[in-house]
């Protein structure tokens, strides 16, 4: 998920245009205007090159060789990756891509993370399931350049013209005579070379592949990891370092009022106590201020910590309970809405309709809870930083440092750690800017912010809580022929702009207004709510709760019809087409930044893994009692999957999910065996959300606090038979995004397997322990 | 106090209430010991005490002065462990944070269990999170070092 910030601050600076159409920069900024070119048609001797949306993200793509590839005497090849590693293993497969263009052997490939830069990498922001879709063909193109380079100097070499010379396997082959040169011994001469002109470059056929599309390769850390060598931020150590931990306003906007700095000091090892102000929203990821306490080691600043016995004043937020929030969401999703998307006459459809059917579905705010919690170690002193964090998006994270210190980019440092898991939360730098004033305030000694699990879990961006009210009117056939969706949920643009109160555009286009339904009345509308805390984005973002709402109706329906819900599902999406919905939104559709003519809504392709994923699962078999099936499918991140959840209640309620299929189509597929573990992830966490995921308030702060009462799915409760099916699709397929899709279909498949198993509909997650009662 | 940090003699003058894994991290810098919830909630920091799984974050310097405390980095010379071969076999890891701990875990199962059930393995493991969702490569791969090991 990505909200182009920085495109968007670029805009409000230069144009102070009105929140309209501010609000159509954010999409434009990715997706319409920016359609860059950036291997236009025809530029290689390939005529399978498409266009992205990766030249409207800040920073663009680079492919040159120069930056990403250098090669030792020895003849080992370091590929420069540009992506933070997040757990989704582009940090493997994109270095992958390039070894695999230039012929090297992987065996003699090292990887290097590069710092915050791009200018000089291309776009960093890690995050909208975006590493391969927008960066595959760059990094085809830099590999393919490579072996020109290393082709060129033995050609020179050998002083032979150009076509009798072939790479293969990491040396350079004079096909005449059989001699050959390894890229060891080529390296020196290769870097001196020019970097290809882009019309001159070959691409590899996909025949020729070695890495490409054979998920053989192992991920780049994985002994590391295995050793507990790999280093991530809550890792690093800096000589002379410092540690800190920051007690923080437990509503968003409170200040402290008054606390014991004496009593902290007293605790040995603990040096200073530091108070951080608060940012009035919005505040973008400015940190929430508090109280910083620094030590020599973490327990002695926790202990400081605690004994600060903080008072604060809550301020405007203080009000904020969860409980009141849902029934104002029902009152807001209960009134007309604002129109996003019009077809047809829904009023006169539904006043006309045989049947109306109408439900309401409710998610509540969820948490990231990255295995690792945030951290991030900054030294700042004569006018240069240098941070080490986990950060999804190391180039963003280096504009808010410089902004915040006041100094130029050029003298921020950004080095990036792997991460303990991101999914959307790390995107928020909060951490490394709260590393910065620390670091700067105690003149220059290096100091490490480390958040504990009660930190992250307290204070964080939360995924947004959501009330969808939907009604549906049926003719006298028996056909859906009206659509009415209310949506209401606090917008996480509020971060960044005074709160609009409603789901922005690009919040609107992750599965609602994108909706590809063959309804001829069908209005989409929002209601209001209001941010009352941090909103922000997590894996797969508003996709859960319009796919939540949207696929637990269609399977209500069909119910309601005495229909087989797979069926109805495919009934719903209608014969294979492509949709478009560009002409009846009302404001414009985002197509998460990319051009619709590479990825337009293509029913074909959803029907597809519908009937995929439900013949693998053996749709239609009979099953014991206490035993169903469900359905569900989404197009997200542009690329589309349907799972079939099987599901096992006992006579308590227990819900067990014996096996899982997954059908996804994300394009040309690049590491099918990561794929398959973001498909068998993705399951857990989807689980985890329909089971447990509930962040709640009252009196304006979060309720929970650590792994005991904010759960999360533990192994053997569920979706250990997680089976992937990957659509096949040639090179010319444009690869889509894969992190995040594998999440929206899994909790409405799993609660109308819930459904064929019980007869108990569940529309108010989590699940809990609604089906004990 | 004195205390054993793989096989090596660890001498710590202290809060004797601070948690084995600060000191770990912070003092030995063996940060393969991760911190997660520093409650003993999610394993992320389990290490041995005397040949049994331990949540390095709930157990304080006082109660493992005199022990043996294993770390991941200390599992095995080589990194080849039969849990750490399998994991790597099986491609468990995503982000790979919560795994040191898992391998300690699922290690110190087959110290005191050579053929442990499905059912053994699944409670075993339960009190080690995994929030990419790794879990049927742990538990695959856990069989097959199982399997090495009997």
């Amino acid at each position: 998920m990505n909200v182009h910030i920085r495109n968007l601050e670029k805009r409000m600076r230069i144009e102070n245009v009105s929140r309209r159409n501010m609000l159509k920069g954010i999409v434009s900024a990715g997706g319409l205007v920016v359609a860059a070119q950036i291997f236009p048609r025809g530029a290689f001797a390939d005529e399978n090159q498409y266009n992205t949306g990766a030249g409207g993200m800040p920073g663009g793509t680079v492919w040159d060789p120069h930056v990403f590839v250098s090669i030792a005497p020895d003849g080992t090849v370091t590929i420069v990756t540009h992506r933070s590693e997040m757990g989704t293993g582009s940090r493997t497969s994109l270095p992958m891509v390039v070894a695999d263009e230039m012929e090297a052997d992987w065996a003699k490939v090292k990887i290097v993370q590069a710092p915050g830069d791009e200018t000089k990498y291309g776009n960093q922001d890690t995050d909208g399931s975006r590493s391969i879709r927008h960066f595959v063909q760059p990094m085809r193109a830099c590999g393919a350049a490579t072996r020109a380079m290393l082709e060129k100097a033995a050609a020179l070499a050998w002083a032979c013209p150009d076509t009798e010379v072939r790479a293969q396997n990491h040396k350079v082959i004079h096909v005449p005579s059989g001699k050959s040169l390894g890229y060891g011994e080529l390296a020196a001469a290769a870097a001196k070379l020019p970097t290809p002109r882009a019309n001159t470059l070959t691409l590899k056929d996909p025949s020729q592949f070695r890495y490409i599309g054979k998920g053989k390769v192992q991920i780049t850390d994985m002994r590391d990891i295995t050793m507990g060598k790999a280093m991530y931020a809550q890792d690093i150590r800096i000589d002379g370092m410092k540690y800190a931990v920051i007690a923080r306003p437990p509503v968003v906007l409170g200040k402290a009022v008054k606390y014991d700095a004496d009593a902290a000091m007293k605790v040995p090892g603990v040096v200073k106590v530091v108070a951080i102000a608060p940012t009035p929203m919005p505040a973008k990821f400015a940190p929430l201020g508090g109280v910083a306490v620094i030590a020599n080691n973490t327990w002695a600043a926790l202990r400081g910590r605690e004994a600060l016995n903080v008072q604060w004043e809550d301020g405007p937020n203080a009000d904020y309970d969860s409980d009141k929030f849902k029934q104002a969401m029902a009152d807001s999703a209960h009134k007309p809405g604002k129109i996003e998307r019009n077809e047809g006459d829904v009023d006169a459809a539904l006043a006309g309709a045989k049947k109306v059917i109408e439900h309401e579905y409710y998610i509540p705010h969820g948490h990231h809870a990255t295995m690792e919690p945030p951290a991030a170690t900054a030294r700042v002193a004569n006018g240069k930083a240098e941070v080490w964090a986990c950060v999804q998006s190391p180039g963003g994270t280096r504009g808010d440092v410089a902004g915040l210190l006041g100094i130029p980019e050029a003298d921020v440092t950004v080095n990036v750690t792997l991460l303990g898991g991101g999914f959307g939360r790390k995107s928020k730098c909060d951490f490394a800017l709260e590393a910065a004033i620390l670091s700067k305030d105690l003149g220059g000694t290096p100091v490490k912010v480390v958040w504990t699990r009660e930190d992250d879990i307290r204070h964080g961006f939360y995924h947004s809580v959501s009330y969808q009210h939907v009604t549906a009117g049926l003719d006298a056939n028996n056909k859906v022929v009206a659509w009415r969706h209310r949506s209401v949920s606090p917008s996480l643009m509020s971060n960044f702009m005074p709160d609009p109160k409603r789901e922005s555009s690009l919040e609107l286009g992750l599965g609602l207004i994108d909706t590809p339904f063959n309804v001829p009345n069908l209005r989409l509308e929002t209601g209001e709510a209001v941010a009352k805390t941090r909103i922000g984005w997590f894996r797969s973002v508003n996709n859960i709760p319009h796919a939540f709402a949207m696929q637990s109706m269609v399977a209500e329906l069909a119910a309601e019809l005495g229909r087989d819900p797979k069926d109805f599902l495919l009934e719903m999406i209608g014969p294979a087409r492509i949709v478009d919905p560009r002409s009846t939104v009302t404001s414009e559709l985002w197509n998460y930044g990319d051009p619709w003519e590479t990825y337009p809504i293509d029913t074909g392709r959803l029907r597809a893994v519908v009937e995929r994923a439900a013949k693998e699962a053996g749709w239609g078999k009979k099953l014991p009692k206490g035993q169903g099936m469900g359905i569900a499918v989404q197009r997200s991140f542009l690329t589309y999957v349907a799972s079939v959840v099987q599901v096992a209640v006992d006579k308590d309620g227990n819900v067990s999910v014996p096996r899982v299929d997954t059908a996804i189509d994300c394009g040309f597929c690049v590491n099918p065996e990561r794929v398959a573990s973001q498909i068998e992830g993705a399951a857990v966490m989807g689980l985890s959300i329909a089971k447990y995921t509930n962040i709640t308030f009252k009196n304006g702060r979060v309720e929970q606090g650590n792994f005991n009462d904010y759960k999360v799915l533990r192994i053997g409760e569920g979706a250990m038979d997680v089976r992937t099916h990957i659509m096949p699709a040639g090179i010319n397929v444009p690869s889509s995004g894969v992190g995040e899709p594998g999440v929206p279909p899994f909790a409405p498949a799993f609660f109308n397997a819930v459904y064929a198993a019980t007869g108990k509909r569940i529309r108010n997650l989590p699940l809990g322990e609604q089906l004990s009662a | 106090m004195e205390v054993k940090v793989n096989k090596q003699s660890r001498t710590f003058n202290g809060d004797p209430q601070m948690p084995l894994m600060w000191f770990l991290r912070d003092e030995l810098g063996l940060t393969g010991t991760k911190f997660g919830c520093g409650v003993g909630l999610c394993g992320a920091c389990t290490v041995h005490v005397d040949g049994k799984a331990v949540r390095a974050c709930a157990v304080g310097m006082n109660e493992v002065a005199g022990k043996s405390v294993t770390t991941i980095e200390g599992l095995s010379a080589d990194g080849n462990h039969p849990v750490q071969k399998a994991w790597r076999a099986e491609n468990v890891p995503q982000c790979g944070y919560c795994q040191p701990g898992q391998i300690m875990q699922g290690a110190a199962l087959l110290l005191e269990n050579k053929k442990p059930s499905d059912e053994q393995i699944l409670a075993a493991m339960s009190g080690n999170i995994c929030r990419c969702g790794c879990y049927q490569r742990i538990f695959t791969a856990i069989k097959a070092a199982a399997k090495e090991v009997a």
